[in-house]
């Protein structure tokens, strides 16, 4: 997943005429501070785990929505799944997966206090399994902001929001601590 | 030049259709405000931000939220020049503002969450990819300048 829509680098090769390459994909949304640490605020974890008990009916809906984004949204995520008959949004395996997917951060937010101690196993699953690419557990964090927003308009506040994306990002360090 | 099928376009459309620029601009920015503290930094002349209440009822905040939706609504009119009719706005956000281009993206991100709050499910996946698309090459555009 390259970084095409922030990247300054290319522009120097560039004439000003058509030019395919940089504004064709979707934007990495992996930033700089996928690798900086922000931990959260006791009030955070607070936040983090009201927000996920609220959400908790309709949580199956949103791991299978934010999957079913992932692949429309960013279409090389499809490539981790190759081995399915349909990987397309709202097809029954990614469906499927993604609330399996939700189970495990709903997993994650009962051991928000140590999750790099919690996720150990999942973390090497990912590391030495499934290695998928750590930029991808952002794109995926961003679909479920996006599908939580969505379902509970009312209480996804920029509070809750903030609150929710730095879980997300320890989570994925976490799953990602043990990739080398 | 970023190639739109027409369905694309139609998907863009429509969401632009469900946006009230006055009432998301504001949301948008004051979301990226709080959930990105630092894009802050770009506002010191804007008064007070220093609590989230701040930010919300700070009225310069409200009007540059509309400002910079408007500007994201130009490429709207111009999808197949995107490159060209954002290239003035770029320089002066290079060289006379100064911004990290990389907030551009943090407020579209922001942006997507606030109108898909507004739309629910309205908004497909196929909407979202869209429209995210748009997203990006308006803030591809704006960081073309830079040097």
């Amino acid at each position: 997943m390259n970084d095409d829509c922030n990247d300054g680098d290319d522009d120097a090769d560039d004439d000003d005429d058509d030019d395919d390459d940089d504004d064709d994909d979707n934007c990495s949304l992996e930033g700089n501070y996928l690798n900086v640490n922000m931990s959260l605020s006791s009030k955070q974890k607070a936040t983090v785990k009201d927000f996920f008990s609220k959400m908790s009916t309709r949580s199956d809906d949103i791991g299978a929505e934010a999957l079913s984004r992932l692949v429309a949204v960013y279409p090389q995520t499809k490539s981790y799944f190759s081995h399915w008959k349909d990987a397309s949004p709202g097809s029954a395996p990614v469906r499927k997966h993604g609330i399996t997917i939700m189970g495990g951060v709903y997993d994650a937010v009962g051991k928000i206090d140590d999750l790099k101690g919690g996720l150990l196993s999942l973390s090497e699953l990912h590391a030495f399994m499934l290695r998928v690419d750590p930029v991808n557990f952002k794109l995926l964090a961003h679909c479920m902001l996006v599908c939580m927003s969505m379902i509970f308009p009312e209480e996804f506040t920029p509070q809750v929001h903030v609150a929710v994306d730095k879980f997300l990002a320890q989570l994925a360090l976490a799953l990602a601590e043990k990739y080398r | 030049m970023v190639e739109w099928t027409a369905a694309e376009r139609r998907h863009v459309e429509a969401v632009w259709s469900k946006i009230d620029i006055d009432v998301c601009g504001p949301l948008a920015l004051q979301r990226c405000l709080i959930v990105y503290p630092w894009t802050q930094r770009y506002f010191g002349s804007f008064g007070d931000l220093s609590t989230d209440a701040a930010i919300v009822g700070n009225p310069k905040v409200a009007a540059h939220g509309v400002v910079a939706l408007t500007g994201l609504r130009t490429a709207l009119d111009h999808m197949d020049e995107i490159k060209s009719t954002y290239a003035a706005l770029s320089v002066l956000h290079s060289e006379k503002l100064h911004v990290d281009p990389d907030n551009f993206r943090l407020l579209c991100e922001c942006l997507t969450i606030v109108v898909a709050g507004k739309m629910g499910k309205k908004m497909s996946p196929e909407m979202q990819a869209a429209w995210q698309k748009y997203l990006c090459a308006v803030v591809s555009a704006l960081g073309r300048q830079y040097h």
